[in-house]
C-alpha cells in the first residue's frame, strides 16, 4: 500500500501501483531487474495485485495475451530495462496483430543517464514505437498517474492494443502527485462506437434483398464483449444466413449453431470457403480480408457486394474494397442492425437463400475433415478429436496453441461454443505462444480446464513456462502433437520445394515425459490409438500440470489448403474427401510461391 | 553543382509530373500534438508501411496548445491514399487529418535560398531573373548571391533552373507549407 494514503503525494513507484489498483488490476506478469526495483518494493508491501513470476519476458506477454483474450480485461506486464524489454517485443507485436488489449511497464535507466549506452540501457521508445498503439516515456514524476490512466484508455478503447509505458529509475523514485482514472483520456484519440444511421440502412437494404448471403466475423466480435456475440447470433437467427469465421473469430457463434459453416481460410473448411467465393452480399463484422482469408485477391468473393463493419477505419478499404463501410464497434453496430432489420418487417429473400443452403449442402457433403484412419498409428486429427470429446465431456474448456499444423488441427477439430474460449496467436503466428497464454488463462480461470495444443518444435520455444505453472499451481495441460518435424514447414517444403526438408524436422528431441517429471509436472505418452482417450482421461484427472507426448503420424499434412496466390475455388482436399491423393507438389505456381 | 533536369526525381522535394499509372499525389495536412517522438511516429508509419514521402515540412503552430503542424505530399493510388489518411489520423497524438488536395481549393507554398557565384554578365544575369521571380537578395559578395525565393514548387524548380548556367552552387529548400483557401480552419 502507498506509504502516504493521506496525501495525494507519492513516490513514483507508489504511483504505479496505486494506479494499477484503481485501474482494477488484479494480476500483474513480470520479472524484475534493476530498472524496475522501486516498483518491485510497492509490489513486495501490498497484497491488493497478485504478481506472477514468469521465467522469460516473452512469457509475460502471453500470459497477459492469455489472460486478456480469455478475460476481456486488459493484460499487465512489468520488465525491466533493456533486455527485459526487448525479451517482450514478440509478444507486443503479437498483440498488436490481434487486437488484444495490453498494458506493458517497462523500467528504463534514469533520466539523466539516458542516451549514454548506461547499463541495461536500450531506446525502449523507438524499438517498441511500431509494436504498440502508443506509447510513452515519462520523465516527471507528476506525470505519471495521468499517463498510467490514458495507458488503459487507449489500450481498450477503440480497436485494442498494446501500450507501452517507459519508467526512468529516478522517475520511480521521485514524489508527484496522483491523480485518479475518472475523466483522464488523450485529446486526440476519440474512436467513434456509434455506426453511421444510414449506412447501416443501407446495409440491412443489401441482406434484405441477397441471394447468397455470407456472415463473415472476426476477432473483432470477440473483442466487442460477450453482448455482441450474443448480438449475432440473434442476428444469424433473425436471418437465416450461413455463418463462417476467421481462426480469431472462433467461439463467437457456437459450433454447434445449425448456421455455422466452420472456419474459413487457407485451412478453412471447403464449405465456407466456396461459400466466400460464391456469396453475393458478404457481411463482415469485425474481420480484416487478411491474406490467409482471401487467397488470391483479384479472385476474392468476385461478385460480391462487401458490407464491412470495423472499429478501425485503417481496416476498412486495405485489402479490399467495401461496398458498405461501417465504421463503430461491432456491438453498438449490431445492435441498430438487428433494430432496423426487425422494424423494416425482417425481410429476406426465403426462396433464394433456401436454395443457397442447397448449394451449401452439397459443399458440406465433401465432409472435408475426414481423413484416413489408423489402427496402430495416432493420426493427429484423431488425437485432436479425441482431445475435443474428452473435453466436452469435461465440460467447461479454454484452449490455446503453438503455431503450425497442430493449430490448424485444433481450429478445425475442437468445437468452441462461446467467446473467450480459444486464444491462439492468429496475426503473427507466434511459436511458443501457447504455453504462456494457458499460464494466463489458468491464472483468470483457476478452476477450469485449460489445454495448450501444442507442437513439439514450439513448445520447446517457451517450455520454461512450465515452471511458473508448477510455482503457482496451474494445472495447464500441454497435448503436444509430437510429429517430431517442423510440421508446416515440411508440409510447404512438400509442396514448394521438391521435397527437400531443409531443418525441418526436431532432432535430439528431449524425453517429454522425464521432462514433464524434472519441472515438477505430471508426464504421460502415448503412442496407440487404443490407448489414446484412457490417456487423455489421465492427463485430464492429474491434479496438476501435465506434459502430453502424444506420438502421431509425422507426415500427415493439412487439409483443405488453400495454395498461396490460388483462389478460393482452388482449394486442395486431403486424399479421403478428394476421393483418391492429389500430387500437391505442383499445388503451388511460381508466382504463388513468393507469398508466405 | 551539378543538378540534371530529372534526377531530383530521387529527391524528397521532387514534385514533377512523374507519378507511375493509377498514382496521385495529395498534400495532407496533420495536427498533432507536439511532443516527444510525435514526428517520428508519423514518419515511421510512412517508412514501415512503404508509403512515399515527397516533401514533409513541420514546425510548432500553436505555441500555447503545443500543437504542430505536419505538412506531408505524397503519392499513391486513391486506395493507397485512402489507407494512408487512416493509418495517419489512428496515431494517438494526431488529431486530425485533411486531404488539402481532394477537399476544395488550398494554396502551397515554398521558400528556397539559392546560392549562386557569378561575375560580370552572369551577375547581372541573375539579378535580371531575380527580379523576374519577385525574388530577394538576403546576402551578396563581389563574387556571390544568395537569393530567398518564394512561391509553388513549380515556380522554385523554374527559378533553380535558370540559375544553373548563372553560376548555381547550393540549394536549400524548405518543402512545401499548404493550407486550404476560404474562411474555414483545421
Ligand atoms: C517464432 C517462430 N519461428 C518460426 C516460425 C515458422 N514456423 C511456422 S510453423 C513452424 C513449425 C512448427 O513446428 P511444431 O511446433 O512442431 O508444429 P507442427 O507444425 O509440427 O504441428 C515454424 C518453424 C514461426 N511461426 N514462429
Ligand atoms: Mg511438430
Amino acid at each position: 500500500m502507498p506509504t502516504n494514503t493521506n496525501s495525494n503525494t507519492m513516490t513514483g513507484a507508489e504511483i504505479v501501483i496505486k494506479s494499477l489498483i484503481d485501474q482494477g488490476v488484479e494480476v500483474v506478469f513480470g520479472y524484475p531487474g534493476g530498472a524496475v526495483l522501486p516498483i518491485y518494493d510497492e509490489l513486495f508491501k501490498q497484497n491488493q495485485i497478485e504478481h506472477v513470476l514468469v521465467r522469460h519476458e516473452q512469457g509475460a506477454t502471453h500470459a497477459a495475451e492469455g489472460y486478456a483474450r480469455s478475460t476481456g480485461k486488459p493484460g499487465v506486464v512489468l520488465v525491466t530495462s533493456g533486455p527485459g524489454a526487448t525479451n517482450a517485443v514478440t509478444g507486443l507485436q503479437d498483440a498488436l496483430m490481434d487486437s488484444i488489449p495490453m498494458i506493458c511497464l517497462t523500467g528504463q535507466v534514469p533520466t539523466f543517464m539516458i542516451g549514454n549506452d548506461a547499463f541495461q540501457e536500450a531506446d525502449t521508445i523507438g524499438i517498441t514505437r511500431p509494436c504498440t498503439k502508443h506509447n510513452w516515456l515519462v520523465k516527471d514524476t507528476d506525470d505519471l498517474a495521468e499517463t498510467m490512466h490514458e495507458a488503459f484508455y487507449v489500450a481498450t478503447n477503440g480497436r485494442p492494443g498494446p501500450v507501452l509505458i517507459d519508467i526512468p529509475k529516478d522517475v520511480q523514485f521521485a514524489s508527484g502527485t496522483y491523480v485518479g482514472p475518472r475523466g483522464v483520456k488523450p485529446a486526440g484519440y476519440q474512436p467513434r462506437v456509434k455506426g453511421d444511421t444510414a449506412a447501416i440502412q443501407a446495409a440491412v437494404e443489401l441482406m434484405e434483398g441477397a441471394e447468397r448471403p455470407l456472415f463473415y466475423t472476426g476477432g473483432g466480435v470477440i473483442n466487442s464483449g460477450p453482448h455482441a456475440s450474443q448480438l449475432l447470433r440473434d442476428l444469424v437467427k433473425a436471418t437465416g444466413f450461413p455463418i463462417t469465421s476467421t481462426l480469431m473469430g472462433l467461439g463467437a457463434y457456437p459450433a454447434s449453431g445449425d448456421k455455422w459453416l466452420g472456419m474459413l481460410g487457407m485451412h478453412g473448411s471447403y464449405e465456407a470457403n466456396w461459400a466466400m467465393h460464391d456469396c453475393d452480399v458478404m457481411i463482415c463484422v469485425g474481420a480484416r480480408f487478411d491474406d490467409r482469408i482471401t487467397g488470391r485477391l483479384d479472385a476474392f468473393a468476385p461478385n460480391s457486394k462487401k458490407i464491412h463493419i470495423d472499429i478501425d477505419p485503417s481496416s476498412i478499404n486495405k485489402n479490399v474494397r467495401a461496398d458498405v463501410p461501417i465504421v463503430g464497434d461491432v456491438g453498438h453496430v449490431l445492435e441498430d442492425m438487428t433494430r432496423i432489420f426487425r422494424s423494416r418487417g425482417a425481410k429476406t429473400n426465403k426462396t433464394a437463400v433456401a436454395k443457397w443452403w442447397g448449394e451449401i449442402g452439397e459443399w458440406q457433403a465433401v465432409k472435408c475433415f475426414e481423413y484416413e484412419g489408423s489402427t496402430d498409428l495416432i493420426k493427429p486429427q484423431y488425437a485432436v478429436e479425441r482431445l475435443a470429446e474428452a473435453m466436452k465431456k469435461h465440460g467447461d474448456y479454454y484452449v490455446t496453441t503453438e503455431v503450425g499444423q497442430h493449430q490448424m488441427w485444433a481450429a478445425q477439430y475442437i468445437p468452441f461454443d462461446a467467446p473467450n474460449r480459444w486464444m491462439t496467436s492468429g496475426g503473427l503466428g507466434t511459436m511458443g505462444y501457447g504455453v504462456p497464454a494457458a499460464v494466463g488463462v489458468q491464472i483468470a480461470h483457476r478452476d477450469s480446464l485449460v489445454v495448450d495444443v501444442a507442437g513439439e518444435a514450439s513448445f520447446m520455444m517457451t517450455m520454461q513456462e512450465m515452471s511458473t505453472a508448477v510455482q503457482y499451481k496451474l494445472p495447464i495441460k500441454i497435448f503436444i502433437l509430437n510429429n517430431e518435424r517442423l510440421g508446416m514447414v515440411r508440409q510447404w517444403q512438400q509442396l514448394l520445394h521438391g521435397e527437400r526438408y531443409s531443418s525441418s524436422y526436431s532432432e535430439a528431441l528431449p524425453d517429454f515425459v522425464k521432462l514433464g517429471e524434472a519441472f515438477g509436472c505430471g508426464g504421460i505418452r502415448c503412442d496407440k490409438p487404443g490407448e489414446l482417450d484412457d490417456a487423455i482421461a489421465e492427463m485430464i484427472a492429474y491434479d496438476g500440470p501435465v506434459i502430453f507426448d502424444c506420438l502421431v503420424e509425422k507426415h500427415e499434412n493439412c487439409f483443405p489448403m488453400i495454395p498461396s496466390g490460388k483462389a478460393h475455388n482452388e482449394m486442395l482436399l486431403g486424399s479421403r474427401a478428394s476421393g483418391g491423393g492429389g500430387d500437391i507438389s505442383k499445388a503451388i505456381e511460381s508466382d504463388g510461391a513468393v507469398l508466405v | 553543382m551539378e543538378l540534371k533536369r530529372g534526377s531530383s526525381s530521387h529527391s524528397a522535394y521532387h514534385l514533377g509530373p512523374a507519378l507511375k499509372e493509377g498514382e496521385e499525389r495529395r498534400t495532407l495536412s496533420v495536427l498533432v500534438d507536439n511532443e516527444a517522438g510525435v514526428l517520428a511516429r508519423v514518419i515511421g508509419l510512412f517508412s514501415g508501411r512503404g508509403y512515399n514521402i515527397e516533401s514533409l515540412t513541420v514546425a510548432e503552430t500553436d505555441h500555447t496548445g503545443h500543437r504542430s503542424r505536419i505538412t506531408v505530399v505524397t503519392t499513391g493510388t486513391p486506395m493507397v491514399l485512402e489507407q494512408i489518411k487512416a493509418q495517419v489520423d489512428r496515431i494517438v497524438p494526431v488529431h486530425r487529418v485533411r486531404d488539402l488536395t481532394s477537399e476544395g481549393p488550398s494554396v502551397e507554398r515554398e521558400l528556397a535560398l539559392v546560392k549562386v557565384a557569378n561575375v560580370g554578365d552572369h551577375r547581372v544575369e541573375s539579378l535580371r531573373v531575380k527580379d523576374a521571380f519577385r525574388a530577394q537578395v538576403v546576402d551578396a559578395s563581389l563574387e556571390s548571391f544568395v537569393f530567398e525565393v518564394t512561391g509553388s514548387p513549380e515556380k522554385i524548380d523554374a527559378f533553380i533552373d535558370l540559375m544553373r548556367p548563372l553560376g548555381l552552387v547550393d540549394v536549400s529548400r524548405t518543402g512545401v507549407a499548404a493550407i486550404s483557401r476560404g474562411p474555414e480552419g483545421m
